[in-house]
């Protein structure tokens, strides 16, 4: 019998933490594929977040390290010019990356450092309990913003994905999805490129994922896909912002 | 064979870590440890290493961070307020055992306090910084010699005990000229890649290397705070370093390092020479702090003057160690960035 699917090797068999409908998981085994696929696995060191995804380390087999909040794309930089040879990632959230990270983030792009960055935004804090994220949409109502995020009051989501394609450092800069089979092999597609990139001394790639976070939004997993792919995609419109492989990109 | 040469502090900084073996620095500007950044920036090129000017001081030492996880001599240097940003890092660092040296050219403080050499993060550099129960290894060198003489050894006591290790100087020994040497250079590449470091698994017989701070079992977390009790304690025993100069049990024990004890020599090496009962205990490394020579040195001491360019910090660690409150303890202190003359110490050791 002929194996036409299975299990990413790179993907820890152990029971992951998230919640169910979450997004992250699949986040993942996606990007396990892509090393797996790549043989990059025995190659490749991870930076976890803190956030929801701080436990990340336990689910690929890969050298990990836990970086101080926000700051994982400077400890990135960091192991990226200790090993230039070796494949680099961070794995943050919306928080970690968008808001106390910013100026990590931004200078990955500016700074041009050939590391990869997954940005999940699910317009949240999850792991705090549901607090307004950079990322919260207007109106969305949070432990923080009980009444509705107001722009005069909270301010804008910020749209990563630009920000980044903005700058001249930045190899690649895409915002995907996961609620659907067509957004997820998209997004591989996407992990892909990005880590091939990064191997050819491009410079910085990113990739905002939108996710969903059904517990803190208060929502059915079913219903948190369908909210992510009808309502995320309206703030935070999907597509390749930049990429220096194709130049009709914008 | 090594010759001397004439050199700003700041730059023998910069040329010792890069003869010690440190091929990575991240820097952020600030007065008056500028020059370390600068000279690297210079010199780390010449030798194919890497010099990266951080947006931050935040980022600088996370990028040291992750150097150092990947198991390279790292450095950063910087000087109060910057070292103040850095303790988020350093905490981190502790937790998660990351071996790596960050120099410290202390100013007067609080806030932005001045430029001017100071003292007065001897409480910040010994007893912890950031958040937590850890420690940080510092030495506290007195010349740039001692400065050169320290960096090799600062590095080895980190990857040694993985851990972070602070080298602190001030603006004067950072801006001083002196005439030096350097009696090493190391070959970063006979440095040994440690077998816990970050540098992809086929690197370390494909096992996976995690490097983490996180432990979120509260009875677990309490095993690894009690084992790096453990290392302190050990670093305690094996790696407290003074240097002492005056007549065995003298009645009156002085006790500075860094800059204050340079200044005091001229004056005890005066009243020595008129056969005064007098000693200097100088700490090389502030923590762990040399407590139980220099509670040998103060047996038979009445008086125990310490001195400090800060309103008294080392203090407490002094009569912690001494330990006898029938004795006379002394402080004299200049908190704000301004300096001892060699006349005011005589004076003040004079009573």
């Amino acid at each position: 019998m002929k194996i036409i699917y299975e299990r990413p090797k790179t993907l820890e068999k152990v029971v992951n933490h998230y919640c169910p409908g979450c997004h992250h998981g699949i986040l993942h085994a996606l990007i396990a594929e892509v090393l797996d696929e790549m043989n990059m696995a025995d190659k490749t060191v991870g930076v976890a977040p803190v956030g929801c995804a701080v436990l990340a380390y336990n689910y690929l087999d890969i050298d990990w390290i836990e970086a101080p909040h926000g700051r994982a794309v400077a400890v990135a930089t960091g192991i990226k010019l200790a090993h230039p040879d070796i494949l680099v990632f961070t794995y943050q959230g919306d928080g970690d990356a968008a808001s106390i990270g910013l100026a990590e983030t931004l200078y990955g792009a500016i700074r041009g450092i050939n590391v990869t960055t997954f940005m999940y935004n699910n317009a949240i804090y999850g792991m705090t309990g549901g607090q307004m994220a950079p990322t919260t949409l207007l109106g969305m109502k949070t432990t923080t913003s009980p009444y509705g995020r107001d722009p005069r009051r909270e301010g804008y989501p910020v749209k990563m994905a630009e920000t980044i394609a903005l700058q001249d450092g930045a190899a690649f800069s895409v915002r995907s999805a996961l609620f659907n089979p067509k957004a997820i092999t998209e997004t591989k597609n996407h992990i892909r490129h990005a880590f091939e990139l990064q191997m050819n001394g491009e410079g910085f790639t990113f990739l905002e994922v939108v996710g969903t976070c059904p517990t803190n939004w208060g929502m059915t997993p079913v219903e948190a896909s369908e909210f992510a792919k009808n309502e995320m995609v309206k703030t935070f419109p999907l597509g390749i912002k930049k990429d220096v492989k194709r130049s009709e990109a914008r | 064979m090594s010759e001397r040469i004439l050199m700003k502090g700041n730059e023998a900084v910069g040329e010792a870590a890069v003869r010690a073996g440190c091929r990575l620095y991240f820097g952020y500007p600030i007065t008056p440890a500028s020059e370390i950044a600068e000279y690297m920036a210079y010199r780390l090129p010449q030798v194919g290493g890497i010099f990266i000017q951080a947006e931050s001081e935040l980022a600088a030492s996370n990028m040291v961070y992750g150097a150092a996880a990947a198991g390279k001599y790292a450095m950063t240097a910087s000087s109060s307020p910057g070292i103040s940003l850095m303790q988020e890092a350093l905490s981190y660092m502790a937790g998660a055992e990351v071996p790596s040296l960050f120099v410290d050219a202390v100013r007067g403080g609080p806030g932005l306090g001045d430029i001017q050499a100071a003292q007065s993060d001897y409480f910040q550099l010994t007893k912890g910084g950031g958040h937590g129960d850890y420690h940080l290894i510092v030495f506290a060198p007195y010349t740039i010699q001692e400065v050169i003489n320290i960096m090799p050894i600062a590095f080895e006591t980190a990857f040694k005990y993985r851990n972070p290790v602070v080298v602190a100087i001030d603006g004067l020994i950072g801006q001083m000229m002196e005439a030096v040497e350097f009696p090493y250079f190391v070959n970063p590449d006979e440095i040994a890649l440690p077998d816990w470091a970050l540098s992809g698994k086929f690197r370390h017989g494909n096992k996976k290397n995690v490097n983490t701070s996180l432990e979120l079992d509260p009875e677990k977390l309490e095993v690894i705070n009690w084992r790096l009790q453990a290392k302190y304690h050990e670093i305690e025993e094996k790696e407290s370093r003074y240097d002492y100069v005056g007549v065995d049990n003298p009645e009156t024990l002085v006790v500075a390092y860094g800059t204050v004890a340079r200044v005091t020599m001229s004056a005890l090496k005066k009243m020595l020479g008129e056969g005064k009962s007098i000693g200097l205990f100088r700490p090389i490394t502030i923590w762990p702090f040399p407590g139980k020579a220099l509670a040998q040195k103060a047996a038979n001491a009445k008086r125990i003057v310490t001195l400090e360019m800060s309103a008294g910090q080392m203090i407490e660690d002094v009569k912690l160690s001494v330990f006898d409150p029938n004795k006379e303890y002394e402080f004299h202190g200049h908190p704000g960035g301004t300096t001892f003359t060699p006349s005011e110490i005589e004076q003040i050791l004079r009573g």
